[in-house]
């Protein structure tokens, strides 16, 4: 069963969040970020050249350019394999745990899997970043020595940066899988 | 094909016998421990609170979904009886393989009990797996469900998969207890594929398991994703018999087409034996020569904790002994270590020869001593000019006359000995190079070592000046040499204390106020001044060579980081993870495969990388500590108030 919807994050651009629920303790939200647009690159690259024009201008040297070209290569190739986030995904199956994973526009996917066993809960936070306030969907981990505390608290959709009403849905429908968790895992 | 067993009830407790399936009361508040239903009902307390009256189960979590781990070579095998571990925990079924027709019940429980005795994880009959052919195989279906009473385990799995159907059916069934009537309750079932070899040769790096669990631990752990990784990597005798074997039960799993096995591991593995015998009792020979009492005359032991060639052989020895120690490696992480170590001495050698035939080709010694001893001169050209510098006017400053003549002529007379050195060892020069340009092929780090000792010996009188200007906490050196600077900055700073009625308690560690008499402050008040106006002068001085000295600090410093490199990165397991990465794992990812409505869920489990950070992280060599420990501000510090920096941290100093 599948939802797309169209949200946006924080600082005003466009998101897509994908509701995708594979069986009822099986659920999957992938959160779209925009694509690397055609005018921010053409710009960097145009920027980048004509100081290297105007470098080589001054020095007569053409390595200049042949270095600038080069830089450029591997500015685009690293920050497409190593900056630009394409879609985050958030899968959380019930008694087995929660797994995110972030694709790169090159392609490269980096997968977290955290056991239902550590899991604590889920939950929004409020954070105070720079001169906003935002709202972030996070989960508890706790502590493997002292079950009601709380060791670490992990970010969800962190380059996403979804706004409030996006991560109520994500979190309504996490919040009755964990239910269904928390009520098998209370019975001995 | 397979015998009438004898009634119900025996085999049941047969079949309860070899499994140490730990049942409890599912009362609420009856911690009893039981072996059987019946015996509970005596002895538990809290029954009548109890609203639980039906089923009465072995420990499981009720209502958790049951996860079937299912090996992916076994997707394709014919039908036949699942075999695996039951973690009731997780409510997780861990199959291994598949047992085909025809087998007698009695020869697979024995195997069963054979391998578990043998690797210590409980196996047991999981239940049937049944991949029709045909269509019509209607009656396998049926016959599979009598097996359910032959070996019973709670729960019992039953999946079926029609030929060249992508979907599965799935069904867990939970027998009641005897005597209530209704149907058994079934569970939802999750399937999981796994890739069975690389869960087996894989190594889980988490948090939550121990660095040191050593592979003979008691019991297979029951906690989360390690029980998976443990189970399959324990069960490694089960996966010895092929179907190529003439033993009675015929096994399905990742080695039945034939157990995989490379020629050149078994020929290394047969010959590392008495090599390691032979080069093991070499190395005793040159560690009892080392340790013999000719080397621990004065000055020997001295001279040799200083060079760091001689630390870095020792080093480099050691790590020799442990690769071949006859001992074999007890853990994963030891075996690691010791290929680590392997590998990156075998790189040293290689690089070394790679240095050596790069040296001794086209004469290149001899061009380098010809070309050392005018550089050397041209050095001590420029310190002259140097301080003649600075007993002139430099920099526009006034010094003082007197005391600038006499640092300055004292200094000059030093490199004057210095060069006069430098010209003596002239004609030796080249033979020296040449032997030293042999010691490459010991590795490329001892010619590195012995690099950065050369430069030290060369760079000694600029050692020397800094010393004289420097006061240092521990030096070798006599108290006969003067230490100009930090003598003047305590004196200092004590009679800046008497300026202001103040002393310095050693007792207790502070400052406290003291009443002077008045022939006390007089004395004290003219040192301090002409303390103050002798500064600037002992200052430049103390400069100019601080600042020489931190560059051939930070030169040695660089090859020494360098050497530091080679020893302690790991090779072995950067090129393991790049060639094999399943075999450092981080942990797992899920993939979610096609799914149908109704039909139970199916995941794809892969074995998520260590990254390569962690993997330098983990499996770091520890490095000999030839190099250099200071921060910034402790180095500021020390600069400050003049004591003296070494550049790597001295074996057996004791800390400041």
């Amino acid at each position: 069963m599948e939802d797309k919807r169209i949200f946006s994050d924080i600082c005003g651009g466009r998101l897509a969040l994908q509701c995708r629920s594979y069986s009822p303790f099986c659920r999957e939200f992938c959160v779209s970020c925009p694509r690397l647009s055609l005018r921010s690159l053409t710009a960097v690259t145009c920027t980048v050249w004509l100081a290297a024009y105007g470098l080589f201008a001054l020095c007569e040297n053409s390595m200049i350019l042949s270095a600038a070209i080069f830089i450029t290569l591997l500015g685009l190739l690293g920050y497409l394999h190593f900056v630009k986030i394409d879609q985050e995904t958030l899968l959380i199956i019930d008694s087995l745990g929660i797994q995110m994973t972030s694709s790169y526009a090159s392609g490269k996917e980096n997968t977290t899997f955290i056991e239902m066993g550590k899991v604590k809960d889920i939950v929004i936070n409020e954070a105070i970043y720079m001169q906003k306030v935002i709202y972030y969907l996070c989960i508890l981990l706790k502590d493997p020595l002292e079950p009601h505390n709380i060791s670490q608290v992990v970010p969800v959709f962190q380059s996403a940066k979804p706004r409030l009403d996006c991560l109520i849905e994500v979190y309504k429908s996490c919040q009755e899988v964990l239910a269904h968790q928390k009520a098998t895992s209370t019975r001995p | 094909m397979d015998s009438q067993g004898p009634p119900a009830s025996t085999i049941k407790s047969k079949a309860g016998s070899p499994q140490p399936v730990a049942s409890r009361c599912i009362h609420q508040d009856c911690l009893s421990h039981v072996g059987w239903p019946q015996d509970c009902q005596p002895s538990c307390s809290s029954r009548s609170s109890c609203s639980e009256s039906t089923s009465f189960l072995p420990s499981r979590v009720t209502g958790m979904v049951l996860k079937a781990f299912f090996p992916t070579c076994c997707t394709s095998a014919d039908s036949g009886l699942l075999v695996g571990r039951w973690v009731p925990e997780q409510s997780s079924a861990v199959v291994l393989a598949v047992v085909h027709f025809p087998f007698i019940p009695i020869q697979v429980k024995e195997l069963l009990a054979q391998v578990q005795q043998a690797s210590r994880v409980s196996l047991a009959v999981l239940g049937t797996w049944c991949h029709r052919q045909q269509e019509s195989e209607e009656s396998l279906g049926h016959f599979l469900e009598g097996l359910g009473a032959i070996f019973s385990h709670e729960p019992w799995l039953q999946l079926c998969r029609e030929r060249g159907s992508k979907f599965w059916s799935c069904k867990a069934t939970h027998q009641q207890r005897p005597g209530t009537p209704g149907v058994s309750s079934e569970d939802h079932v999750m399937l999981i594929f796994y890739d069975q070899r690389k869960v087996l040769l894989s190594h889980l790096h988490s948090p939550t398991v121990l660095p040191d669990c050593q592979a003979g631990d008691a019991t297979a752990s029951a906690e989360g994703l390690a029980a998976i990784f443990d189970t399959v990597s324990r069960s490694e005798v089960l996966f010895c018999k092929n179907q190529f074997d003439e033993g009675p039960v015929r096994l399905s799993h990742w080695q039945s087409e034939g157990v995989e096995a490379s020629i050149l591991v078994e020929l290394a593995k047969q010959a590392s034996g008495p090599v390691c015998l032979l080069v093991a009792c070499l190395l005793s020979l040159v560690s009892a020569s080392g340790s013999c009492r000719l080397w621990k005359l004065w000055p020997l032991p001295f001279i040799a904790s200083k060079l760091s060639t001689c630390e870095q052989l020792r080093h480099r020895l050691e790590h020799l002994t442990l690769v071949f120690s006859t001992q074999k490696a007890q853990s994963p992480a030891q075996l690691m270590r010791k290929a680590n170590m392997l590998v990156s001495m075998l790189l040293d050698v290689a690089l070394g020869l790679t240095l050596l035939s790069w040296l001794h080709s086209s004469n290149r010694i001899g061009q380098l001593a010809n070309a050392l001893i005018p550089m050397a001169d041209h050095v001590a050209e420029e310190l002259q000019h140097l301080l003649q510098w600075l007993m002139g006017a430099p920099a526009g400053l006034k010094m003082n006359r007197a005391l600038d003549q006499v640092l300055g002529r004292f200094f000059l007379y030093h490199i004057h000995l210095w060069i006069s050195y430098i010209h003596l060892m002239s004609p030796f020069i080249e033979r020296i190079l040449w032997h030293v340009g042999l010691s490459a092929c010991l590795g490329l780090t001892v010619a590195l070592s012995i690099l950065s000792d050369i430069l030290a010996l060369l760079t000694f009188h600029i050692y020397c000046f800094y010393v004289y200007g420097a006061r240092p906490k521990h030096s070798p050196y006599s108290a006969h040499v003067c230490r100009l600077y930090c003598l003047k900055i305590c004196g200092l700073s004590s009679l800046w204390r008497l300026f202001r009625g103040k002393k310095w308690n050693v007792l207790r560690q502070r400052v406290d106020s003291c009443s002077y008499d008045l022939d006390q402050l007089f004395i004290g008040t003219l040192l301090f001044t002409i303390l103050v106006f002798l500064l600037p002068t002992t200052a430049l001085y103390y400069l100019v060579f601080t600042l020489l000295r931190l560059l051939v600090v930070t030169v040695q410093g660089l090859i020494h980081l360098l050497v530091d490199l080679i020893n302690s990165l790991p090779l072995y397991s950067l090129g393991l993870r790049l060639c094999r990465p399943y075999r450092l794992a981080a942990g797992v990812k899920f993939h979610v495969l096609e799914h149908e409505a109704g039909r139970p869920l199916r995941l794809l489990m892969q074995i998520n990388p260590l990254p390569y950070s962690s993997v330098v992280h983990t499996y770091r060599l520890p490095s000999s500590g030839c190099h250099p420990k200071h921060s910034w501000g402790s180095l500021c510090r020390k600069l400050f108030f003049g004591e003296l920096i070494y550049p790597w941290k001295q074996r057996g100093d004791k800390q400041d």
